[in-house]
Parts: C-alpha cells; sequence; structure tokens
C-alpha cells in the first residue's frame, strides 16, 4: 500500500448521495455507474498500483518460494457488531487464513455481492474499514469484482476475499503434524467474537462491553515462527465452531488425541457470563483474532514467550497435550476433576430452554 | 465467576465424593429429574466420580424430549403456514417430526424464529400487526409463569395476532407415574431445583410419604449435584423419607407466589401426553376457557395429525429411568445428533446427546 496514512474518519461517501442514496442494480451492470462506484469508491479507498491499471486482474512480482492461497466468503449478520464489521472481518479472516499456514500475506482480492437497496454510505463504512484493515495488516487489495442482485436476493452485503501469502523456508505448518507429546497453546481469551456479535442480533440484543477480538494474526504469527521456526507444527484460527471444533479437526487429521485442561482456558468473566446465559459452551463460540499453536515439548517455553511478546498473544497459554491414546478424538480435564470428551458439534449450538 | 465458582471447585468436589462412598453400603438407584443436572452430571464427569454401588438413571425432565410428536408436527403445519411468523426457543427447532423439524421448514421459506422469552415473541406481534405471531409454549413448570405472562400481556395489549402452542407438563404427576409403574426401580430422587423454585416443595411431601423414597430439591452446578446425591444416599441408608431442600439458595418451601398465581389464572390442569410414556392424568396445563382465543391449536385448523414413533427408539423407556441411553441399539449407530430418531438424542437437555456428546469412551 501506499506509504502515506490515510485519514479514514475524515474521508466522506465519494458517491455523491443526492444522486444515489442507495446502491441500484445499475451499480453492477457494468456500465457508467459500475465505474463510478469502482473508481470512487473502491480506488479511492484501497488505491495500490496493481489496482491503479483498472485491469481485468493484478500482476504482481513474486520472489522465489512458496506461495499460499486461501479464499473465505463473509456474511456476517449483523454487518456492523461491537469491536468490527464485515469489511475489517472479510480482510482479518483472510488474512488470518494465510498466517496459519505460515505464511506472510502480500495481496488480497475484494468481490462484494451487493443487494439492490443498500444505503450507499453504509458501503462506504464498510469500503473504509476494509481500507483500514489491510493498511494496518500491510497487505493490498489489488484487485476486485462488484454484483448487484435484486432487493430480497441477498442480506445487505457479501464480500469474498482470497488471499496470497508467502511461505518463508523452513516454515511446514499442517495439521497433519501434531504429534504425541506436543503441546497446545492458546493466544488468549476465547469466544468474544461470537458473543460480541450475538449481543447485537435481532431478538437476542443484550447489553454488554464486550467485544469482537477480530485482529490480523500474522505479525503474532510470524513472531512465533521467528523464534521457534519448525518446532512449530500446527497453526489454526479457532473461527466458527471455535476451539472445540478446530481440535476436533486437527485431531481427526493427524490421527492423535488432544486432552485439554479446563481451568487452563482463558475465558472473560463478561463472555463467561453471557455463555452461561444463553446456554452456549465457550468452546464453541468463534473467535476471529485468536490463534492455536501445536508446538514441541522442549519449545514450548520459547514459543509462549513469543507469543507474549506481541501485543495480541499476551494472555497466551498452554491448554492441553497431544497423546498418542484415543485417536482423533478431544478430551477435556473438567474444573472439577472429570473427564469427558469435547466433540464437534452436528449443527449451530442451540439456546436451550430453561 | 461469582455464585458459579463456588459451585465447581474442585476441592470440594473430593470431599463430597469421598463422603459419598463412606456412605454409601448398599447398592441404590437414584433419578434426576431434569435434562439440566444430566448435562451437569455426564458434562462435568461428577457421575464417573461416584460408587460403582449406586446407578443414576435419567428423569423425564426434558421438555423437548416429552413433547408429543404430533405436536411437533402440528408446529410444523401452522410453522408452514403463509403468513405466520412462528416463534420457539431454539433447541425445538432440531427436533425430529414424523417427516421435517423446525429448521427444515425454515428452510423451505416458512418465517420460523428463535426468541429468548415469550415476551419477544408478544414483542413481534406488536410490530407485525398483519402477520399472525405463534409461540411454541413447551416445558415445565419452570417456563410456565413467563408463558402465562405472555399470554397475559397479549390480553391486555388487546393482540389479535398473537397465539401460543401449549405443551406444559408439571413433574410431580410423571414422578407419580414412575412411582407407581410396576417397573420402577428408582429408590429416590434428586428433584429439579429450578421447578421448586417456582413451585415450592410441599407438593412432593405427600409424594414422598405416598411411595416411601426421599426426595432431595437439588441445584444445577456439579457441588449441587454432589451434595444431592449424598443427601438422598444418606437418607436412603438411614430409611428415612420426605422431602428435604438442598437449593436453599433459590428455593423455598411455598416457591414463587406471584409466579404460581399468574399461572392459575391463565393456565389449567389437564390430561396430557408424553412422548414415548402415554397419557398422564392432569400432568399438564391448558389454557383457560377466558384465554382460549389465544389458543394456536384452535385458530389454526390443520386437520387431523397422526403420528408413528420410530419402532427402534427407546426414548420411553430412557425418560422413566428404565434404561439407559447406552443400553438403546441404536445409540451411536442408526441414531445420532445429525439422524435423530429420538428427541432426546437433539434436545440440550436430553439424555441421549448427553451421552453421545460427553460420555463416549471417555
Amino acid at each position: 500500500m501506499s506509504g502515506a496514512a490515510v485519514d479514514f474518519a475524515g474521508l466522506q461517501c465519494p458517491i455523491p448521495l443526492g444522486d444515489y442514496p442507495q446502491v441500484t442494480l445499475a451499480h453492477g451492470g457494468g456500465g457508467r455507474l459500475t465505474h463510478t462506484l469502482i473508481e470512487r469508491m473502491f480506488l479511492a479507498a484501497f488505491r495500490n498500483p496493481a489496482l491503479e491499471t483498472l485491469h481485468d486482474g493484478a500482476v504482481l512480482e513474486v520472489g522465489k518460494g512458496r506461495i499460499a492461497v486461501t479464499t473465505d466468503s463473509f456474511v456476517v449478520s449483523p454487518r456492523f457488531f461491537p469491536g468490527g464489521d464485515i469489511g475489517s472481518l472479510a480482510v482479518h479472516g483472510t488474512v488470518n487464513d494465510l498466517a496459519m499456514c505460515g505464511a506472510r500475506p502480500f495481496a488480497l482480492t475484494a468481490g462484494f455481492v451487493l443487494e439492490e437497496g443498500l444505503p450507499m454510505d453504509e458501503l462506504w463504512r464498510i469500503v473504509r474499514s476494509m481500507a483500514r484493515a489491510a493498511e494496518e495488516a500491510g497487505v493490498a487489495i489489488v484487485t476486485g469484482d462488484t454484483k448487484v442482485v435484486d432487493r430480497g436476493k441477498g442480506d445487505g452485503a457479501f464480500i469474498n476475499t482470497t488471499g496470497l501469502g508467502t511461505v518463508p523456508d523452513g516454515v511446514d505448518v499442517s495439521p497433519r503434524r501434531a504429534c504425541p507429546g506436543d503441546v497446545v497453546l492458546l493466544s488468549g481469551r476465547i469466544a468474544e467474537h461470537g458473543v460480541a456479535v450475538m449481543s447485537v442480533r435481532e431478538g437476542l440484543g443484550f447489553e454488554t462491553t464486550i467485544t469482537s477480538d477480530s485482529a490480523a494474526l500474522h505479525g503474532l504469527v510470524a513472531g512465533l515462527l521467528d523464534a521457534v521456526g519448525g518446532a512449530v507444527h500446527v497453526l489454526r484460527d479457532p473461527t466458527r465452531g471455535g476451539v472445540a471444533s478446530a481440535l476436533n479437526e486437527i485431531a481427526g487429521s493427524a490421527r492423535a488425541g488432544i486432552v485439554l485442561d479446563e481451568a487452563a482456558i482463558p475465558v472473560a468473566e463478561e463472555v463467561r457470563g453471557a455463555c452461561e446465559l444463553l446456554g452456549l459452551d465457550p468452546l464453541y463460540v468463534a473467535n476471529e483474532g485468536k490463534c492455536l499453536a501445536i508446538v514441541e515439548p522442549a519449545a514450548a517455553g520459547a514459543a509462549l514467550a513469543a507469543l507474549r511478546a506481541h501485543p495480541l498473544g499476551r494472555e497466551a497459554v498452554a491448554v492441553g497435550e497431544v497423546v498418542a491414546g484415543h485417536p482423533g478424538r478431544v478430551h477435556l480435564r473438567s474444573r472439577i476433576g472429570g473427564t469427558r470428551v469435547v466433540d464437534m458439534l452436528s449443527g449451530e449450538q442451540l439456546p436451550r430452554i430453561c | 465467576m461469582r455464585f458459579v465458582d463456588e459451585y465447581r471447585g474442585a476441592a470440594e468436589a473430593q470431599k463430597l465424593v469421598r463422603a459419598v462412598h463412606r456412605l454409601a453400603t448398599r447398592p441404590w438407584t437414584l433419578m434426576e429429574i431434569c435434562g439440566g443436572q444430566t448435562h451437569t452430571f455426564i458434562r462435568s464427569g461428577v457421575d464417573r466420580m461416584l460408587p460403582e454401588s449406586l446407578t443414576l438413571v435419567h428423569g423425564p425432565g426434558c421438555p423437548v424430549c416429552v413433547t408429543p410428536l404430533e405436536l411437533i408436527d402440528r408446529a410444523i403445519a401452522i410453522a408452514g403456514r403463509p403468513g405466520v411468523v412462528f416463534t420457539s426457543f431454539g433447541d425445538m427447532l432440531r427436533v425430529p417430526g414424523s417427516a421435517a423439524d423446525l429448521l427444515g421448514v425454515k428452510a423451505r421459506g416458512g418465517d420460523v424464529r428463535m426468541v429468548y422469552s415469550p415476551l419477544d415473541a408478544v414483542k413481534l406481534a406488536q410490530k407485525h400487526p398483519d402477520r399472525q405471531v405463534v409461540f411454541f409454549a413447551v416445558g415445565f413448570e419452570t417456563t410456565a409463569p413467563a408463558n402465562a405472562m405472555a399470554v397475559w400481556q397479549a390480553e391486555k395489549l388487546g393482540l389479535e395476532n398473537f397465539s401460543i402452542l401449549c405443551s406444559h407438563v408439571l413433574v410431580p404427576p410423571a414422578m407419580e407415574a414412575i412411582l407407581g409403574s410396576p417397573h420402577n426401580r428408582v429408590q429416590g430422587f434428586l428433584a429439579a431445583g429450578h421447578v421448586c423454585a417456582v413451585m415450592g416443595f410441599r407438593e412432593y411431601e405427600p409424594l414422598a410419604e405416598r411411595h416411601r423414597v426421599p426426595i432431595v430439591v437439588t441445584g444445577f452446578e456439579p457441588l449441587d449435584l454432589l451434595q444431592g446425591v449424598w443427601m438422598t444416599v444418606r437418607a436412603l441408608e438411614a430409611g428415612r423419607v420426605g422431602v428435604e431442600n438442598q437449593y436453599a439458595r433459590a428455593v423455598t418451601r411455598d416457591g414463587n407466589l406471584p409466579a404460581q398465581e399468574l399461572m392459575a389464572r391463565v393456565f389449567e390442569p389437564c390430561d396430557r401426553a408424553w412422548r414415548g410414556i402415554g397419557v398422564i392424568p392432569r400432568s399438564g396445563f391448558r389454557l383457560r376457557a377466558a384465554y382460549a382465543r389465544f389458543d394456536a391449536e384452535r385458530r389454526f385448523d390443520v386437520g387431523d395429525i397422526r403420528a408413528t414413533e420410530s419402532p427402534l427408539c427407546i426414548a420411553g423407556q430412557i425418560l422413566q429411568g428404565l434404561k439407559k441411553p447406552q443400553e438403546c441399539p441404536a445409540f451411536g449407530a442408526r441414531c445420532t445428533p445429525e439422524h435423530p430418531l429420538g428427541a432426546p438424542m437433539v434436545s440440550a437437555e436430553g439424555a441421549c446427546a448427553a451421552y453421545f456428546q460427553y460420555a463416549r469412551s471417555a
């Protein structure tokens, strides 16, 4: 991205609202209005040399070595929630998926599916938030696409981002590499994103100061890899399905067991309270700024120190270990001294009756 | 977290576990009434810390599980009607009817919404005067006061577009049915603390006397349950019958009188069918005649619905404490949370779901 920091807060919506206060089908029609939207809104916010060519695709210089690619679509409802919005999430989510491959992200693409009638200033808020998140993460949005669908055929705005990153030599991160003896590290408190989003859902709104943990984790991961490199076997950001589902997937891929220590898993008081009330298990609630790292036991101390040296990993802790027993299964030593299985959920967590 | 962590301490748990081991000299079979208690047992693992001579069987206190299949089919039929907003607590949405579940109706375009309180459904009715808002009023004495309040408010507001599909059930008649069965094996009960917080425990006293059993009103945290087990075993070993109150921090002998008054104003006792168990006399609530216009069964004629249960599902025996989930040949094989044969496999309070989620080979 260009060097000078942009004063996002001071920017006005560049589409004259008097003309088009809402997104219309013509904004996706490929004609003059599409062109205006791209030039005045997307290019204005995301400006960088690759995007400025306004070509059908971006041509990028890449050094030697391996490239990581990932794609993710964002449909979060509501679009704005405490601590973030669909725009910042679309950047963080994809940057984090790259980071979890051990990659250093350098470019994103952005595809927008907008619903006819979406307020133009709301789109501007989303785009501005994306631009800020990309700037902070040091990645460029190099190409994009916009489609508009009939009113009622979408939910305001959906965003797809594809990310590209380079994988440094010596880094070999894969869920299959978890092996017995490895230590499971967690970068901080869990369940904040899911609870923050739920707190503003229609019909569920409750007052809280909980904000989403949505953040780009590649800096945190780079610090970890710099410190202990090849000793990092698995990285995973526990998003949808939470820590429980992420660890189940890893246990399945690695054909190893995982044992978690309930008392070690950090959950903020307010989040625990909200989960108790709603009948949810924080282990299954989404995170957007947390990282699980499975590392060799000899490197666990150094890995933990590296995580804690980064602002996003200050509360990093060891929460469990990989074991040879019960392959494919995650067990949990409960606070009270019992043991239970931590299974995958078959669907969404549904709040109970009483 | 205050008022929670105090009841989850490992050291205190060990103390209680040792006390139960010292106390129990004979085999005893205890039943916890409420599905929430079942889940705490299995989830925290405290059931596996108890002496092997104690058998815990799981009671009928899972509102989702005992709601008759016919009524779920009726709910699905109403929810699929144009102009209807069908509202329900979350865990009712995934319970299988004969051919579909409520989430399936939503997927096909029905307006099915999860609410946290029946009063939210009343608000929806106010907000959408052109739609018929129906609330699926299931549950025990715990949810009945809020549901009564919803109907009472709807009447005060003069809402013509709000109704409830009512399937309220009551704990004491179900305990009576379990104790009166020739197959009964339950010797002592952990009664459901939240139900008693509303109802008090006077009505359990004659039940305990008549059937010569101890009944201990018990809370929902691991230490509550361990203490409830300890108190029940203590009574059994001493040959004592009657009601004791472990959950004194929430329950009084008389209960919540304003809540009882509101329930009595809106509802009246009636015979109810319990899924898998059958009709139990005077075991449920229906709307009183004065509130009958809020009855969704009257408002929506969906015809005669007859449903047939899966012959493989033994939910009825599980809900009466006659069998445990792993004793079912379909458990974990033909019947899983993805393809449930019966409600206990999908409900957040179902015994089968608890064993499937937390206890398989742990």
